[in-house]
């Protein structure tokens, strides 16, 4: 039915992704201080940055969570309100419901108004592409954390969204379940999705990344591609950060 | 202490015999009380589902209210049931007061706030959880009331039997708008209240220990329920 490509919209795809003076308040402080970049289709983006750098609040600005307090934040063609998402985002921690591993992707499909007749095939196949598909009849609330987190994965595989952000997806996983989570994120970059990514781990915004987005006290101090940023940082600050996290 | 004794044997007689009027009466409550339960739900779910996960202006004062009319007297209600369906009532062309149907009209207004108040809550505290996902794929508010709804769906088990119990224990509104008619809206409460004022405790204790078993029973299915579902789902 599908290669695994992604069928974009003709003609209007919501890249590219466009943020201007981006400025996210919480009463006096400012978690998101003036951030302007462009997102591009292609390369993966690894937004790192020390805790309370404002990671996942600007993450979630982007995926439409939250509302700037000031500045603009506009894509390409944006979506329709009430329509179904070409963007899509996971979590540090999955939120399945309290129904079977297949049910919640079938859920999904039915939410972004796939017909009906189409939702268990695609949902069966997303299942099988990370590697679920025994157990598809499992409860989804009480998978382990690793598999609950490639159910989030297939999920939304299942979507074939054109941008997808991922908040840290691997942050409560041990070694194995992280690769295996790696392993779909490349599939699913290989199939044209464009992915987005805060992590605090840098072996893993080494591995994945193409190009680095170094986030400081709510501002976006360097854009390096990945292969420069950990040898030869451009900033300080990337640099003592790059010194405080590697301890090599 | 002798009559007392008397009057229970007299009583578990008179269940183990499955007594005719007994089984009648036990039948009628339950026919009631069931379809209040039901019309209660059908309203009480979905409002408290989407007053959970709604952000409108007027938000807390509602939630306020909503917990208030938990308490609703029964007889107050019965009242207002009556004025409203009564020859001179707006709702008394109909012909409803005094009949079965009438007590169904107050059990459901008086258990609706008790289902919508507590399905609320419960919807709230996994809304909190849910919300960001939810958005995230794109569900409409009313999507995710509903989803909720459906995955909250052990814990308004317990919600709903509430009701029941509130439904099928309360006697001041059915008697009033019910008129305990023999053999016509005559319940297990209402037929309590008049058999022990009238001396017949071997009927009224009978009445009073199904009363019990049922909740009973309601209560321990709920749990059961309950307990292996969190088990199976998580």
């Amino acid at each position: 039915m599908d290669d695994g490509r992604i069928g974009f919209r003709i003609g209007s795809s919501l890249l590219p992704l466009r943020l201007e003076n981006v400025v996210f308040a919480a009463g006096e402080r400012r978690i998101i201080d003036g951030v302007s970049f462009d997102v591009h289709a292609g390369l993966r983006c690894m937004i790192v940055g020390p805790n309370g750098a404002g990671k996942s609040v600007l993450l979630r600005l982007c995926h439409g969570l939250l509302r700037p307090t000031a500045g603009t934040i506009r894509w390409n063609a944006p979506e329709s309100p009430g329509g179904p998402r070409h963007q899509a985002m996971v979590f540090q921690r999955p939120v399945m419901l309290r129904r079977s591993a297949l049910a919640n992707v079938i859920y999904a499909l039915k939410v972004a108004k796939v017909l009906p007749e189409q939702r268990k095939q695609r949902a069966l196949e997303a299942l099988h592409k990370v590697g679920l598909q025994a157990l598809a009849a499992s409860p989804a609330r009480v998978l382990s954390g690793g598999e609950q987190q490639r159910l989030a994965l297939a999920r939304i595989w299942a979507l074939k969204p054109e941008v997808l952000f991922l908040d840290e997806p691997t942050a409560n996983l041990d070694p194995g379940a992280t690769h295996e989570i790696e392993k779909v994120i490349d599939a699913m970059h290989a199939g044209g999705t464009k992915i987005v990514m805060v992590t605090h781990n840098l072996g893993q915004a080494r591995r994945l990344g193409d190009e680095i987005l170094f986030l400081h006290r709510g501002r976006l101090i360097e854009r390096t591609p990945a292969a420069r940023f950990f040898r030869h940082p451009q900033s300080a600050e990337a640099a003592r950060f790059l010194e405080g996290e590697l301890p090599w | 202490m002798n009559s007392v004794g008397a009057a229970a044997a007299q009583a578990l007689q008179l269940i183990v015999g499955a007594d005719p009027k007994l089984v009648a009466i036990v039948l009628l409550s339950l026919k009631v009380s069931l379809s209040a339960v039901v019309i209660a739900c059908m309203v009480g779910l979905p409002l408290g589902a989407t007053i959970a996960v709604g952000r409108f202006s007027g938000r807390n004062p509602v939630i306020v209210l909503l917990n208030a009319l938990m308490g609703l007297p029964p007889v107050v209600v019965g009242l207002a049931v009556y004025l409203l369906l009564s020859r001179a009532g707006p709702l008394g062309g109909m012909g409803l007061l005094f009949t079965p149907t009438a007590m169904v009209i107050a059990q459901a207004i008086l258990i609706t706030p008790i289902i919508a108040a507590l399905s609320r809550q419960v919807v709230e505290d996994a809304w909190v959880e849910y919300r960001e996902q939810l958005r995230s794929l794109g569900e409409t508010k009313f999507g995710a009331a509903m989803t909720l709804l459906w995955d909250v769906r052990y814990s308004l088990v317990t919600i709903v039997l509430a009701g029941f119990g509130r439904a099928a224990a309360e006697v001041g509104a059915v008697m009033i708008v019910g008129g305990n008619i023999d053999g016509v809206t005559r319940v297990m409460t209402t037929a309590i209240a008049l058999e022990t004022s009238k001396g017949d405790l071997p009927l009224a204790l009978g009445l009073g220990l199904v009363l019990l078993a049922i909740v009973l029973a309601l209560n321990a299915t709920a749990y059961v329920v309950k307990e292996t579902a969190q088990r199976r789902y998580g």
